[in-house]
């Protein structure tokens, strides 16, 4: 599937970004591999993960997150048990079944106890990948924490310049963030436009453009997500009778398409969500500085995007998100946890009583990725729209 | 997958149990009541009374932390008390009263897959702070000592919401290099951040650090260590003359609750004496040790009892635990040292435990246990509360019983939330496993 043959209309670029985003094969990926010798690929397991070290140092990074309802798990759960997330166990699932031949190595983060094994697990059963594993600093209150991560990027990047075989210098860190602010202005545009006008973007059409920016080359996105964003305020559709909400706790294991698509048939506009989170990182551009490591740093600390798994003591835990739900102006707030995700599920017994004192409707609901009947979430979603619709 | 698949039924099991050979059987109870036992008994009374007197404000200023490779000693140094959530979680477990705190806990909106030590610690929080043995006071400082398990930063985080205590996320980096080994910046940031927790326990009991007596605290730590490891050593004999999992519960108390005290070295000294009596004397827990093996994870505290006769009646003894390494290493070498009192605590926190050592750090320990220590199996104890322990432990059983050719069995239940525990079950894997071993013995001598 080469760029050249996408037409820009926005139907064809949807089209062409869920083929990507449903395609467990990594196609795009590989296109960009054999395009010329020598190129590498490094897979970044969610949350949070510093694509630009491995941008700078010439790698492509590919989010690996999870194989969705598009594998069956076979071998996975020998290995990971009945109650340990579904992405932990589909993620092992891709590297059992060769899926990920593919990559150099993986890159996983302090973000959960599974998480934290499954890069061991990763590292004795695949003897060949280069795994990495990043240590987030969970102290922000301290200025130690933030200086701390900048010495743990440069741990990393110079394990990648092993890898390479070349060093990486400041200016190519700084390029490669310049383009990835890029990127990331631009789906915060995109999420600009749908908080703002949801009728003329759901949730699933910015889903699959922003997933597919985890698996094509950078520079290539860039232009189909300008394409869309130009193509947008020209859609013709109404605006419909929902209600407005926002969506919290699906940050790492990501719902399927079409339970996202549910969510919406069911009688809501999401304004905003915290899919992929770590993808969209941060709420303004990482600046360009002399030391990029240090600035890749500070911006974890002080301009990411919230998630359960960045525990940032300077602000009561659902301050963030009764701060958003007000925002956007919404009805109600969605709670989607993925099952058996300690992180979210703790989240979610703060944000109840939060919620609650704040007087914010709110819904939770549990998924699976590897689900595909959601007629039961369906159904919850639809009783408790029509609460407030008819309230 | 299920969690019947987890614990698959043998063609050969279903039925009624298994029953070990007659001469395995012993009505004698499994465990050893001795002097030790009493002085533990007083010393953690004592702790307990302390906890207690706090609570009613009669004096005191409660330091919450994580057992995980915890720094009690600079908490000793300024006179402040250490509070345990876990302790005090098992406990109610235990004392099987854990049941009607987790429910609390899921009514406040806490899921039924959340940690239930979590959630038994919550819901006593809110109903009175009380186990069967203290009144535990609110928090004067939570300090999560987050040390390898993320749960832990989730659960002070959730204790500061509802006591709104001060809270000092002390974080130390996981072992995540090719060696395993913490780097030394890794050393340099716990060591800045233990500077940060001086100053702020300084202020909030308002005693000053006294550097000479957190030298002489580190000293009584280090020979605590040393007997506490000299004591796991003495496992290696035949018959071991303790089990080292359900034995070293009692130790582990005094170890992480009154070590750096005169007190807690004066136990351990005990400790070692008994224990080192009963191995000269070829005295072991059990009347006849038939086999000898290496448990890994925590024990499930409302069933200890019972979980302890599945394996009695076989004749099998634990020679080694990796649980009762969660708060260190002891035994593989590590000793706090007066001379380098920071360095040395952060050293302990970063690598001398179980659980910031990564999974395969502890395949190794595993391993070494397995060989040094000359057991003939591998028993996991797979728990859902703590994905720290269990997440990956299916693989785990692959590199022992595929790759090692050790006999590994897996069993499933909780270590606090008595629902789990599925006695008929768990007795019945047991059983097939002991006899399929003892099978392999007999074939083997023949």
């Amino acid at each position: 599937m080469a760029t050249t043959e996408v037409q820009p209309t926005l139907e064809s670029i949807f089209d062409f970004c869920r083929e990507v985003v449903l395609d467990t094969e990594y196609s795009e990926a590989k296109r960009w591999l054999a395009e010329k010798p020598g190129r590498k690929a490094f897979g970044c397991f969610p949350v949070y993960c510093p694509v630009e070290l491995f941008h700078a140092a010439g790698m492509l990074p590919v989010g690996i997150i999870g194989g969705g309802n598009q594998i069956e798990i076979a071998h996975a759960d020998s290995r990971f048990q009945s109650f340990v997330c579904s992405i932990v166990k589909s993620t092992l699932e891709l590297g059992l079944t060769k899926r990920l031949e593919f990559l150099t190595g993986m890159v996983f983060h302090s973000i959960c106890d599974p998480a934290r094994n499954l890069a061991s697990v990763f590292h004795r059963n695949f003897p060949e990948m280069y795994v990495e594993f990043i240590h987030f600093p969970q102290n922000l209150v301290s200025p130690l924490g933030q200086q701390y991560l900048a010495t743990e990027y440069r741990r990393v990047l110079d394990g990648l310049q092993g890898l390479v075989g070349h060093p990486v210098t400041a200016e190519d860190l700084n390029n490669s963030i310049r383009l990835y602010n890029r990127i990331r202005s631009l789906l915060r545009e995109l999420y600009r436009v749908r908080a703002e006008t949801p009728h003329l973007l759901s949730a699933a059409e910015s889903y699959v453009l922003t997933r597919a920016s985890t698996l094509r080359p950078p520079e290539q996105h860039v232009e189909i997500l300008e394409q869309a964003l130009a193509a947008l305020p020209g859609r013709s559709t109404r605006p419909k009778d929902r209600i407005r909400a926002v969506l919290e706790c699906a940050f790492c294991e990501q719902p399927p398409l079409a339970l996202i698509e549910s969510l919406e048939e069911a009688g809501c506009y999401i304004l905003d969500d915290d899919f992929l989170q770590g993808w969209r990182w941060f709420t303004t551009d990482v600046p360009i500085e002399e030391n990029p490591l240090r600035a890749l740093a500070s911006s974890y600390a002080d301009r990411s995007h919230f998630s359960g798994v960045k525990h940032d003591l300077r602000h009561p835990k659902a301050e963030h998100l009764i701060e958003n739900a007000r925002k956007h102006k919404a009805d109600a707030v969605i709670i989607l946890a993925a099952k058996f995700c300690e992180p979210a599920l703790f989240d979610y017994a703060l944000y109840r009583p939060a919620l609650d004192d704040a007087k914010i409707p709110h819904l939770f609901l549990e998924f699976e990725e590897k689900a595909w009947l959601f007629d039961k979430l369906r159904s919850e979603i639809e009783t408790f729209v029509e609460s407030l619709l008819f309230d | 997958m299920a969690n019947e698949q987890l614990v698959p039924l043998t063609p050969s099991e279903g039925s009624s149990p298994k029953k070990p050979p007659a001469e395995a059987k012993s009505e004698k109870k499994s465990d050893y009541q001795g002097k030790m036992h009493h002085m533990q008994k007083e010393m953690m009374g004592r702790y307990f009374d302390r906890l207690t007197a706090c609570a009613e404000g009669k004096g005191g200023k409660a330091v919450y932390m994580m057992i995980s490779g915890n720094p009690v000693e600079l908490i000793e140094a300024l006179d402040m008390i250490p509070v345990y959530p876990e302790v005090n979680a098992l406990q109610l477990a235990a004392k099987k009263t854990s049941l009607s705190h987790i429910l609390k806990a899921e009514e406040m909106g806490y899921s039924i897959d959340n940690c239930a030590y979590v959630k038994a610690d919550v819901g006593m929080y809110f109903a009175g702070r009380k186990t069967a043995f203290a009144t535990i006071p609110e928090p004067d400082l939570l300090l999560c000592n987050y040390v390898g398990c993320n749960v832990y930063l989730q659960w002070f985080e959730h204790l500061q919401e509802y006591s709104k205590a001060p809270i000092y996320n002390l974080d130390i980096p996981f072992c995540r290099t090719p060696d395993g080994k913490p780097t030394k910046e890794d050393i340099h940031y716990v060591v800045k951040q233990l500077e940060e927790v001086i100053a702020k326990m300084e202020s909030i009991s308002g005693n000053k650090l006294d550097f000479k007596r957190l030298q002489h605290i580190l000293e009584l730590s280090s020979e605590t260590g040393r007997l506490w490891s000299e004591i796991k050593m003495l496992t290696k004999n035949r018959p071991s003359p303790f089990d080292a999992y359900f034995d070293s519960v009692t130790m582990m108390a005094p170890l992480y609750c009154l070590r750096g005290t005169e007190e807690g070295l004066l136990f351990f000294q005990e400790a070692y004496k008994e224990m080192k009596g009963k191995a000269d004397r070829g005295e072991g827990p059990l009347p006849q040790e038939r086999f000898r093996f290496v448990i890994e994870g925590p024990p499930p505290w409302p069933f200890l009892r019972q979980f302890r006769d599945m394996f009695s009646r076989w004749g099998a003894v634990a020679v080694a635990s990796t649980y009762s390494t969660v708060g260190g290493l002891w035994e593989f070498g590590f000793r706090h040292d007066p001379q380098r009192p920071l360095e040395s605590i952060a050293e302990h926190m970063l690598y001398w435990n179980l659980s910031n050592r990564n999974f395969l750090q502890r395949y190794e320990q595993i391993k070494n246990y397995t060989e040094q220590w000359g057991a003939d199996a591998l028993v996991i104890h797979s728990i859902k509360s703590c994905r720290l322990f269990s997440a990956g432990q299916g693989d785990m059983r692959e590199y022992f019983s595929k790759q090692l050719d050790v006999p590994t069995l897996l069993i499933e239940s909780d270590l606090e939330d008595p629902r789990y525990f599925s006695e008929a079950q768990l007795r019945n894997r047991v059983d097939a496993f002991f006899e399929s071993l003892e099978h392999k013995k007999m074939m083997v001598k023949h």
